[in-house]
């Protein structure tokens, strides 16, 4: 299909029935026109509770027969205003708030808050600490893709790929769980490192999982990849080029469905992404179906990331935290130092000051550039913190990328988009 | 060591050692006909200051310009400052794939003040500007669309303003009786409490109760007022 028509099929239905309102004998309304017969566009909603909506997202679609010819998405029904919580919360306090921004990535979005503070307070981060969070940002990546690319099958049709995918999903939280004590809302990552260092156990479950997590990955892309009906709803649907990612600020997955090689752990690494091996996947056609292509070899590098995290860490002996003013003393010299006992008591109770200054940090996450512009004013509260989410701007673009299309389109653009209320409405 | 050190002429070291983002900024406000008004490198990120009414022109600058390619929109939000003349701070956030750098412009915009939407440059400033006005109550001219984003319909006020109380003013609840959801005015079974954990030895701004007197000095006996510290 050419590249300017954007899947849009009106040019296939000239002439159909369809184009003339489904008026079924050929006249169509060319006969006198009464008030009741003119046809008028339809306007329905779609959602706030729709399966299909992946959240609490409603929609203002006005259709021509089933064709969309505008989308307007009214978000905020989730909006809790973290954004004004975090200004009256310290650092550390704020921490959990992140989990529950995208809450099908969270310690992604714990990543980025405690990598901003580091930024702003200098802290440098133990290499041990730093590669567990390499090792569960990319547990979190294979998490959400995961739940992305199985909840999408089943909007176009297909029921047994989340039930697979979710099996996995379930190990991965027991390994959340094993770190932090929590299944998903972990605030696990602190400022300065990780809560906890993980035991040599959980890394070689964890190494096992990574083991046999390929062929489930291998199942999953027999159900669906040369599936007939999945290629059907989309390939060619809601094409993106790379002016439409410039234009909209898009990232992540859907920018490099566009053919653009950008993965900011590459381009900008944090942590220590680069000394990792691992590749970053892109499209050709820029459509859904690349998308699903490159969530899915994502998963087998994150696997791949996973699986030299693990050695790395085999080795890699040391504290996981950076022991100073941002991170509590240890228990043990809790028991036996009087300033330690202070300086655990303030920290938690008034919390560590942030020199004043203002950052930018952001990190791919598995949604796309996930970042915080932080402006801290010196006490122990951030003055204003602005959340970036990727999703927020992927859903922007909605009206642009489904403009023309049918309107069981927009359930598998929006699956495609891989929105989540959590961070868009914040 | 002689023998392994690498011989360097001097038209290879540069007489001062600028951060290239430096350099760029210098090249920017040089190149900004006056809209750009200065630039600085903090923690490794490149700011530059701009005048809020030729905003436009100075973000089509940066997404055109050959040695800049700023061509996506990552961000734009405001911070409010309620002490300063002009209130918000509108900061716009920028990012060159090609070039792999970012950028971050600011402008101190009044609260009446109109802010020229950057929508014609990037349409993805859309939201971002709907937000802004949701939030801080900014009003851009030549958006297409602006409307509330986040908060309720019907919502009153500008949230994330610093005299918006965290609590708001109304709330919500389903009301058994009448079988629908109602909107009630806030009520606290208990006084709002925000600690700032300023300490008194550490001069804060405020008086501890009972030493407002301390430093009104002794009109009587002519002795002047003594400078408090912890004032």
């Amino acid at each position: 299909m050419d590249g300017d028509l954007k899947g849009d099929i009106r040019h296939n239905l000239r002439g159909t029935d369809i184009e003339r309102g489904g008026e079924v004998g050929g006249r169509g309304f060319e006969d006198t026109l009464t008030g009741e017969q003119r046809i008028r566009n339809f306007n329905i909603n779609f959602g706030p509770q729709h399966p299909a909506a992946h959240g609490v997202l409603r929609l203002i679609l006005e259709l021509d027969g089933e064709i969309v010819e505008r989308c307007d998405p009214h978000i905020g029904l989730l909006h809790r205003g973290t954004e004004k919580f975090l200004e009256h919360k310290t650092y550390l306090q704020g921490l959990p708030y992140w989990d529950r921004l995208d809450y099908c990535s969270p310690m992604a979005m714990e990543h980025v808050w405690c990598l901003a503070i580091e930024k702003l307070t200098n802290v440098a981060v133990p290499r041990r600490a730093s590669l567990i969070r390499v090792l569960y940002s990319e547990i979190t990546r294979i998490l959400n893709h995961l739940l992305n690319v199985t909840t999408w099958a089943m909007d176009v049709g297909a029921l047994t790929p989340p039930l697979w995918g979710f099996e996995e999903r379930e190990k991965l939280f027991m390994f959340y769980e094993r770190a932090s004590g929590a299944r998903m809302h972990a605030a696990y990552f602190r400022p300065g490192g990780v809560h906890q260092d993980l035991p040599p156990q959980l890394l070689d479950d964890i190494d096992a999982w990574a083991d046999q997590f390929p062929r489930v990955l291998d199942d999953i892309d027999e159900l669906l990849t040369e599936n007939r009906i999945f290629k059907q709803r989309n390939v060619d649907i809601a094409i993106i080029t790379e002016k439409d990612v410039q234009d909209w600020g898009l990232s992540g997955p859907i920018a490099r469905s566009a053919g653009l090689p950008w993965d900011l752990r590459r381009s900008q690494p944090y942590e220590c992404y680069d000394e990792f091996d691992f590749q970053i996947p892109i499209g050709k056609n820029g459509d859904n179906y690349d998308r699903y292509l490159i969530r899915m070899q994502e998963m087998r590098e994150s696997t791949r990331i996973i699986h030299q995290a693990i050695a790395k860490l085999r080795v890699e002996k040391g504290d996981v935290l950076a022991r100073g003013k941002i991170t509590p003393p240890k228990r043990g010299e809790m028991k036996t130092s009087m300033e330690a006992l202070i300086h655990h008591f303030k920290m938690y109770t008034e919390g560590f000051h942030v020199p004043a200054g203002e950052t930018y940090t952001a990190i791919e996450a598995p949604k796309g550039e996930f970042g915080v512009y932080l402006v801290a004013d010196g006490t122990n509260k951030p003055y204003r913190a602005k959340i970036r989410a990727a999703d927020y701007a992927h859903l922007q673009a909605m009206d642009h990328l489904v403009k023309g299309h049918m309107l069981a389109d927009v359930s598998a653009v929006i699956a495609t988009l891989d929105i989540v209320f959590g961070s868009i409405d914040r | 060591m002689a023998d392994t050190t690498v011989e360097t002429t001097p038209e290879q070291v540069p007489a001062v050692a600028v951060h290239p983002l430096d350099a760029l900024g210098a090249s920017i406000v040089a190149r900004g006909q006056g809209a750009v008004l200065s630039h600085e490198v903090t923690n490794g990120e490149l700011t530059i200051h701009v005048d809020i009414q030729r905003i436009v022109e100075t973000l089509a600058f940066l997404r055109a310009d050959s040695s800049c390619q700023f061509s996506l929109i990552v961000d734009i939000t405001a911070v409010d400052w309620p002490g300063r003349a002009k209130r918000f701070d509108m900061v716009y956030h920028l990012l060159s794939m090609y070039q792999n750098r970012r950028i971050r412009l600011k402008a101190q915009v009044g609260e009446e003040e109109m802010v020229p939407s950057a929508t014609s440059v990037f349409p993805g400033a859309n939201w971002f500007e709907r937000e802004v006005f949701d939030m801080f109550g900014l009003v851009f001219s030549g958006h297409p669309d602006l409307r509330r984003l986040l908060t309720d319909y019907g919502f009153r006020g500008h949230p994330l303003r610093k005299d918006f109380p965290l609590t708001g003013h109304n709330e919500v609840r389903y009301d058994e009786v009448q079988k629908r959801v109602i909107y009630e005015p806030v009520r606290l079974t208990q006084e709002w409490r925000q600690f700032d954990f300023l300490s008194p030895w550490e001069g804060g701004a405020f008086a501890l109760p009972g030493d407002e007197k301390a430093d009104v000095g002794d009109p009587q006996k002519g002795l002047p007022a003594t400078p408090n510290k912890n004032r």
